[in-house]
């Protein structure tokens, strides 16, 4: 155990003399400071809008349109900061002779790659937990609304994160630092994608786009855990404003249900066990 | 009992090229190795190979008679890469600290500041490697390798970066460590250094074996130099035995002979010879 939490405290070291978290931090000092002033003045108007009828209950719209938003960018911060927790691992290392004083020790490789998962997990969930905490909070203290869900979507996000730490995990294996960093990003984007299609999709009642869609959110089950987060938050709206919200910014909301949550824990062990065997197998 | 590192019919291919083709060698308890050859010979293969960074292709290679690589084996093990680095923003005393805990080591600050005695690293030890000279970061790397005292060192190029001073530390701490009873086995370049510590030397040319023995066996007998009032002349195939001989002789010719000198191969004529004209 101590030399897990050894290897834990070495990457959380270099990832705060590499400046990461410094950059992180400040980019989300940015995003909850715009987000505050949208709400403050998307809440302050909401009264003096006059909305189609039929269409329901506008706070509800705002709120969970608003909180859509801030689960896009507490997913983004949180895998711009697990990409670069972890993008160097293995490969990134290994090039620069940093990897090969700690690899003849006897800690075994597995131990070495899963401890490194450890550490950037722990950051990552703390970020992102605090990041969606402190939107909800935003939106209820500035606009009185509060999602039909609270904690399930911020575990949500947190998953997905941790999804994509595994898969730096595994790139690093395989790839350079640098080509590491853009495939995540791009299977981020391709997520992203994914998420936008089922939206035209839905939209134009086409089975099979969204029949592609959901295919892509399973495949990239960070995506799923995002959409089912989005759902969950505005489960309770009905009518209009339902279906306008299922719509979702950035890529629709939609139930993956428990479904989801069982695949992408076997999708996260998966990737990781395929990080360490290949790991294991790579000459230094 | 086992030797304290042996590989064994040892074959590396990276793609078309073989690396190593079938090398046995073997380190005894206590005794310092040293690995001679050109660059691309398969020298840092192998010893990568023996610390379980490469995976063998065929063959094996063991230390303290578990498989390397194994944690049994890693646990015998200290090793000094070719090429190394060390988080720039740890001091010497961290760096040391970090592998003590990786080790288990219960050496605790009086093993650190031992070690760091050792490669004179002792008043910078709370100097960020940042801030540290190559030499010294190589010699920072020595110790720690020696972090848990290892019954098995590994070296390669430990002396690339230093200069005649530091090599000199690194010759007197090998020394040290092969009195205490550590094997180590010496990958380096320099044909003087390995002559002066190594009891053993093994010459490998592209993945094999061409030379191996002591320093004193791989030296040949070159003939006796006769230094008289006719000139300097070489007797060749004459060895020490024939020297009074010789002197006698010229002296009952009248000749006035004013020096005697028997001459062997150095280590580097040797290895000249084994690698024929590749180039180092």
């Amino acid at each position: 155990m101590s030399v897990v939490l050894t290897i834990m405290g070495y990457g959380f070291r270099e990832a705060v003399r590499r400046k990461v978290f410094a950059v992180v931090v400040l980019l989300t000092a940015i995003f909850l400071f715009l987000f505050w002033l949208a709400t403050h003045y998307v809440f302050s108007r909401l009264s003096s809008i006059t909305p189609p009828a039929g269409f329901g209950d506008t706070r509800t719209f705002a709120g969970a349109f608003l909180l859509g938003l801030a689960m896009f960018a507490t997913l983004f911060l949180g895998v711009v900061l697990a990409v670069f927790l972890t993008l160097g691992v293995v490969s990134g290392d290994a090039e620069r002779g940093l990897l090969q004083p700690l690899v003849v020790r006897p800690v075994g490789r597995a131990t070495l790659l899963l401890s490194r998962f450890l550490g950037a997990a722990l950051v990552c969930v703390a970020y992102v937990l605090a990041v969606y905490g402190t939107a909800v909070t935003i939106i209820d203290l500035t606009g009185h609304w509060t999602p039909a869900s609270k904690v399930a979507p911020g575990l949500d996000l947190a998953g997905g994160v941790l999804i994509v730490i595994a898969l730096s995990i595994l790139g690093s294996v395989l790839l350079s630092s640098t080509a590491n960093g853009i495939a995540v990003f791009m299977l981020f984007g391709a997520g992203l994608v994914a998420g936008l299609l089922g939206t035209i999709g839905h939209a134009l009642s086409s089975p099979g786009i969204t029949h592609a869609s959901t295919i892509a959110a399973w495949a990239l089950p960070f995506e799923g855990l995002y959409q089912d987060g989005l759902r969950l938050i505005s489960s309770n709206a009905t009518g209009l404003t339902g279906v306008l919200l299922q719509l979702g910014p950035f890529g629709g909301a939609y139930v993956h249900g428990s479904g989801i949550r069982f695949f992408a824990v076997g999708y996260l062990c998966a990737a990781l066990a395929l990080a360490v065997f290949l790991f294991q197998r790579r000459d230094l | 009992m086992p030797p304290a590192l042996a590989v064994h019919a040892l074959e590396k291919r990276y793609g078309s090229v073989h690396a190593l083709k079938g090398v046995d060698l073997a380190v005894e308890e206590g005794e310092l190795v040293g690995l001679l050859g050109p660059n691309g010979a398969g020298k840092s293969t192998l010893v990568k190979i023996a610390v379980g960074l490469v995976r063998a292709t065929r063959g094996g290679a063991e230390v303290a008679g578990a498989r390397a690589g194994s944690r049994a084996a890693r646990a015998e093990l200290g090793y000094l890469a070719e090429l190394f680095r060390f988080p720039g923003w740890y001091t010497a005393d961290e760096v040391l600290s970090l592998h003590q805990r990786l080790t288990h080591s219960e050496g605790g600050a009086a093993e650190r500041g031992r070690l760091l005695e050792l490669v004179a690293l002792d008043d910078v030890r709370d100097r960020r490697v940042d801030g540290m000279s190559k030499g010294m970061q190589q010699r920072l790397g020595i110790a720690q390798a020696l972090v848990g005292s290892p019954r098995v060192l590994v070296l390669d190029e430990p002396t690339s970066a230093l200069d005649p001073a530091g090599r000199r530390i690194v010759r007197v701490l090998l020394e040290e460590q092969r009195d205490r009873g550590v094997s180590v086995l010496l990958n380096s370049h320099l044909l003087s250094e390995i002559e002066l510590v190594c009891d053993r030397v093994a010459i490998l040319r592209a993945g094999e074996v061409v030379a191996a023995g002591s320093p004193a066996e791989l030296s040949q007998p070159r003939g006796v130099e006769l230094e008289t009032d006719e000139g300097t002349r070489t007797i060749e195939g004459a060895t020490r035995q024939d020297a009074p001989r010789l002197v006698a002789e010229a002296v009952a010719a009248g000749r006035q002979v004013y020096g005697v000198r028997v001459l062997t191969s150095t280590l580097e004529d040797t290895y000249l010879e084994a690698v024929g004209d590749e180039v180092s």
